[in-house]
């Protein structure tokens, strides 16, 4: 068990309004050694996680066994190789790539892309460790808005140009990322969301970015594309 | 009940008595081969269930029940073109519960997929993915890239046009790999078009090699979990009044992720 005052802890003491009282982080650095020498409360695997875990597990099972019970799996005719249909969408997990598809060749949307989207996620807890506190925007803020809107502009400029088409569903969240990022370095002492979002860490603002596109990528395919991938209003057309 | 746990073949069976004291609770996950993965006691903040949404979990029952159903599956299912199709068809006309059988394969495979996201998103916005964790956040996208390959080679298997159309979108992109694109795509299929011998394949792949991958992956992904420290709990933020002890902490509240 460690003890070490931190930034954020003089910050909860000045909120109480209290000089005398003392504030303490503590921080279980290995929890399985110290676990019993401390006073963090510690309860029986047998029964309280087991019957937990017995009770998701067997809420899981019946809402599967509803579903199934009430929605039939498709099949379609036989395969026929000399029959494509048109649409032919991959099943809702691939539906992002596929729709980059629309935009670049196959190299740069089924190789490239989700290559280094696989790569990026795995070293993300490698780079950067714990930037969070102190916060990105603790020291020369002003170079580093620069560097963040020069990384933003170099990242839109690819995505805007190497393909036929802008790929507005990486772009735009991009941008919006971008945009809350940079509240934190504004000189402003804000409420309690612009602490929380100065204290994001660089990771998590990659991160967000990559879930947002993917999820916009995703829903475009799956809702908005009809025939020859055409853009479709799900609510007039239907959903293909 | 108490009585059953006392005779001879209950305890040569599992080496403990009635689980009333905290010994024979502890005993219950120590001695036993399935549940000491767990540790014999846990953190009280580790086990809400808004910490983890028990979302690793919940993949683990999925895989679960997919093993079950998919080995059901199997009994009626032969992996040869055009006898696969009419297989389907007959499972779902005249095999009794097939249709069951059938939607509960699929529909579990697809929440896997789901599950296994979300976990990685709530993972990472919880912070968990840090030193000491980063290993076993490797692992997890190992998982995740081997569970979506699970549920897209088993895609393929009931031969029909949805079937065959979303693998030939797949195998294509493979084969635009520079170089060895086309090897892969080749070996993947066993010939240059999607036929009987990729149907073979896509079933070897589907039912023996990635699941005995995944479970190779998962057992280690749920013993590093636990040899990491457990769970990742955020320090707690503790405000003591003027010479107070730790343990007399007025307040006590977690520190922002
Ligand atoms: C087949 C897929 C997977 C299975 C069966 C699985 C299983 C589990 C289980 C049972 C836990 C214990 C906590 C909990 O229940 O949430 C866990 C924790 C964890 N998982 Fe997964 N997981 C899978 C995929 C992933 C993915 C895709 C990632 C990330 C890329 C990941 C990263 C982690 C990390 C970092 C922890 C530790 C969390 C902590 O200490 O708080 N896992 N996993």
């Amino acid at each position: 068990m460690r003890e070490r005052d931190e930034e954020l802890g003089s910050q909860e003491a000045a909120r109480a309004g209290a000089d005398s009282a003392r504030v303490v982080v503590v921080d279980f650095a290995a929890p399985e050694l110290a676990g019993d020498l401390s006073d963090e409360p510690m309860v029986m695997t047998f029964p309280h996680l087991l019957v937990r875990e017995l009770v998701a597990f067997l809420a899981l099972s019946l809402f599967l066994v509803l579903v199934s019970l009430f929605f039939d799996a498709p099949l379609d005719a036989i395969a026929d190789p000399t029959r494509t249909p048109n649409p032919a969408k991959a099943p809702w997990y691939f539906l992002g790539l596929q729709e980059l598809l629309h935009y670049y060749p196959p190299v740069v949307a089924g190789v490239l892309l989700p290559g280094l989207l696989i790569i990026a996620l795995a070293v993300i807890p490698y780079f950067q460790v714990n930037v969070e506190r102190p916060s990105l925007w603790e020291s020369a803020p002003l170079r580093r808005l620069g560097l963040l809107w020069l990384a933003i502009s170099a990242l839109s400029t690819v995505f805007c140009f190497a393909s036929a088409l802008p790929v507005w569903s990486i772009v735009v969240p991009l941008w919006m990322v971008g945009v809350a990022m940079s509240t934190g370095a504004l000189p402003w002492r804000g409420g309690r969301v612009a602490l929380w979002l100065r204290t994001r860490s660089l990771p998590f603002w990659i991160f967000l970015w990559f879930l947002v596109s993917a999820t916009t990528l995703t829903a475009t395919g799956f809702f908005f594309r009809g025939p020859g991938w055409a853009f479709t209003i799900p609510w007039r057309d239907g959903i293909y | 009940m108490r009585a059953l746990t006392n005779t001879r073949v209950f305890r040569s069976v599992f080496r403990h008595g009635f689980p009333s004291s905290n010994r024979n609770r502890s005993l219950v996950v120590f001695s036993s081969f399935f549940l000491h993965f767990h540790p014999v006691k846990v953190r009280l903040r580790a086990i809400r269930f808004t910490r983890t949404f028990y979302l690793g979990g919940l993949c683990v029952a999925c895989f679960f029940i997919l093993t079950v159903s998919g080995i059901f599956l199997m009994f009626y299912y032969r992996p040869a073109v055009p006898h696969a199709y009419h297989d389907m068809k007959d499972l779902v006309f005249v095999v009794s519960s097939g249709t069951f059988l059938r939607n509960l394969h699929r529909f579990t495979a697809h929440m896997m997929v789901a599950l296994a996201l979300l976990h990685m998103a709530w993972t990472f916005l919880r912070g968990a993915y840090r030193p000491p964790r980063e290993f076993n956040w490797v692992i997890g996208v190992g998982l995740l890239v081997v569970t979506v390959l699970l549920s897209y080679t088993g895609y393929l298997l009931p031969w029909d046009q949805l079937a065959y159309w979303a693998v030939t979108v797949g195998t294509n992109l493979v084969a635009a790999t520079p170089l060895v694109g086309q090897k892969i795509k080749l070996l993947l299929l066993g010939g240059h078009a999607i036929n009987d011998n990729a149907l073979l394949r896509f079933y070897v792949l589907h039912c023996v090699v990635l699941p005995m991958v995944l479970v190779l992956g998962i057992g280690l992904h749920v013993w590093r979990v636990r040899k990491d420290g457990g769970i990742h709990l955020p320090p707690e933020v503790r405000t003591l009044a003027p010479g107070a002890t730790e343990a007399m902490a007025t307040t006590s509240k977690e520190a922002a992720q």
